[in-house]
């Protein structure tokens, strides 16, 4: 038998390496199993590092904000420093009265239509590891009540899904992904339409007609027809529109802030939120406009298989 | 045979292959991957560093054998996807950082790549060809549309390669003395 001569032995081993991992992705694609066991064990293994870095920057940021950043910092500054706060703090109440007040009535709507639907706080302890994909990692996993597929959110709006829950940890596929999507609507028209991430700070918008009126700065809100949020949870606000063939190219800013998050919320049930039953707006132009947009967020899960 | 026009072997001659103290090449790979999942919570900005391919390229430059280069690509990457959710296949990464450690093992036999400015560009070109990797497995292997280049890469791949300049200072001193 002829052997490899010693400076083709790399390109081999190359060569070999490359096949294996073409057939583990085509196992997985296969199968539909994404090698769950490895993924288990590497979480479980750094999981923990996760944790103490988290904690340890906390007690860090503490001890920093509590005593040494006092400590050189003159009283005079301190009380101007006061004095500004204050005023900034009163201008930006007065400005966001009104959201704040939409904002705040909302929760109370939604907490006290869904006091049944049991809740757990999490603290994010992880990132994605690359730029592949937008997942955070939570501190609460299967013992806590965490099951894949369950919502995520702040009380800002919607964060996105448990992809997987181990023991002690979850992931959360982030609505910034490519692959994460959510049935929504607009909150004053009521145009629905499921929205989905980029893999960009932006959300996209989907099945809107070019004959549906919107407008920038409109809000948007989940329509509860994917059946994981409940209804009127903010999602965003439309940032760009551009027309397109057949259907509007929206943009929308997330109005969570995806990219600080640092304590989430996990609706604990996989079972259809019960929807309220809600007066017809008063705006017929939109409302009736059961666009391609509708079916589509209907059956929109909140993440595509 | 003349040894001056024999230009692979006095070239050879002045590029040393440098090893690391114990545990130093294992203590970086999970430092990068723990950095690379941990600070972006606080710092956003930081999710466009690739710490694992900036460490996979470094000690295959470093080390200059393609074969645990590009074990060690593959290890990196494997893990990386493992550590990426279930919407990245395991294999993703690998597949790419196998390639790199398998080509920075090579280049860095062949040629000398301790000045800055080689650094540099080789990251960018490192970054770059990664990313091409990765784009053509989700397109022919997975069937994912994803676009070969945009701004945002571009600049990825600048800041990487100013990243990697001062990283790999920092890393030079992890090596033996000869």
């Amino acid at each position: 038998m002829v052997g490899i001569p010693s400076r083709h032995k790399s390109l081999v081993l190359l060569a070999g390496v490359i096949v294996l991992q073409v057939l583990l992705l085509a196992v997985q694609i296969k199968r539909d199993s994404q090698g769950r066991l490895i993924r288990v064990w590497t979480v479980g293994a750094v999981s923990p590092f996760q944790r103490a870095g988290v904690y340890g920057v906390g007690h860090i940021r503490d001890t920093w904000h509590h005593y040494f950043a006092l400590q050189n910092t003159s009283r005079e500054n301190e009380q101007l420093r006061h004095e500004n706060g204050e005023l900034k703090m009163q201008i930006a109440q007065l400005q966001s009265k009104a959201a704040e007040a939409d904002r705040l009535a909302m929760l109370l709507n939604f907490r006290k239509s869904h006091e049944d639907v049991p809740m757990i706080g999490a603290r994010v302890i992880g990132a994605s590891a690359g730029t592949a994909s937008q997942t955070i990692d939570l501190d609460r996993g299967e013992r806590d009540g965490v099951r894949k597929n369950m919502g995520v959110i702040t009380p800002d709006g919607v964060v996105g899904k448990v992809v997987e829950a181990y023991q002690g940890t979850s992931q959360v596929l982030l609505l910034t992904d490519k692959d994460s999507g959510v049935g929504a609507m607009m909150a004053d028209s009521r145009i629905q339409g499921p929205v989905g991430g980029t893999g960009e700070p932006l959300l996209s918008m989907k099945y809107v007609a070019n004959d549906d009126i919107v407008n920038i700065g409109q809000r948007v809100v989940t329509s509860g027809m994917d059946r994981i949020f409940p209804r009127d949870l903010p999602v965003g606000t439309v940032a760009e529109i551009k027309p397109g063939n057949p259907f509007k190219l929206i943009r929308v800013r997330p109005a969570a802030n995806l990219e600080r998050l640092e304590e989430v919320i996990v609706l604990l049930t996989l079972r259809p939120l019960e929807l309220k039953k809600e007066p017809e707006p008063a705006n017929p132009q939109s409302s009736g406009a059961q666009s391609p947009a509708a079916t589509a967020a209907d059956s929109a899960p909140a993440v595509k298989p | 045979m003349n040894d001056a026009f024999d230009i692979r072997s006095s070239s050879e001659l002045h590029i040393e292959v440098h090893k690391f103290h114990t545990g130093a090449i294992l203590a970086t790979l999970v430092l990068a991957l723990f950095i690379q999942a941990f600070l972006p919570i606080y710092f956003p900005q930081v999710a466009i560093l690739d710490l694992p391919l900036l460490i996979t390229i470094y000690f295959g430059l470093s080390r200059r054998n393609p074969s645990t280069g590009l074990l060690l690509g593959m290890a990196i990457g494997l893990v990386q996807d493992s550590l990426s959710g279930p919407t990245v296949p395991l294999g993703l990464y690998g597949i790419a950082k196998t390639v790199i450690g398998y080509l920075a093992s090579s280049i860095g036999a062949r040629l000398d790549t301790e000045h800055p400015a080689a650094r540099f560009a080789l990251t960018v070109l490192f970054f770059g060809l990664h990313q091409g990797i990765i784009v053509l497995t989700r397109r022919i292997l997975l069937a994912q549309p994803e676009p070969w280049f945009n701004l945002h890469l571009a600049i990825g791949a600048g800041v990487n390669a100013i990243v990697a300049v001062f990283l790999f200072m920092l890393l030079d001193r992890l090596r033996k003395p000869s």
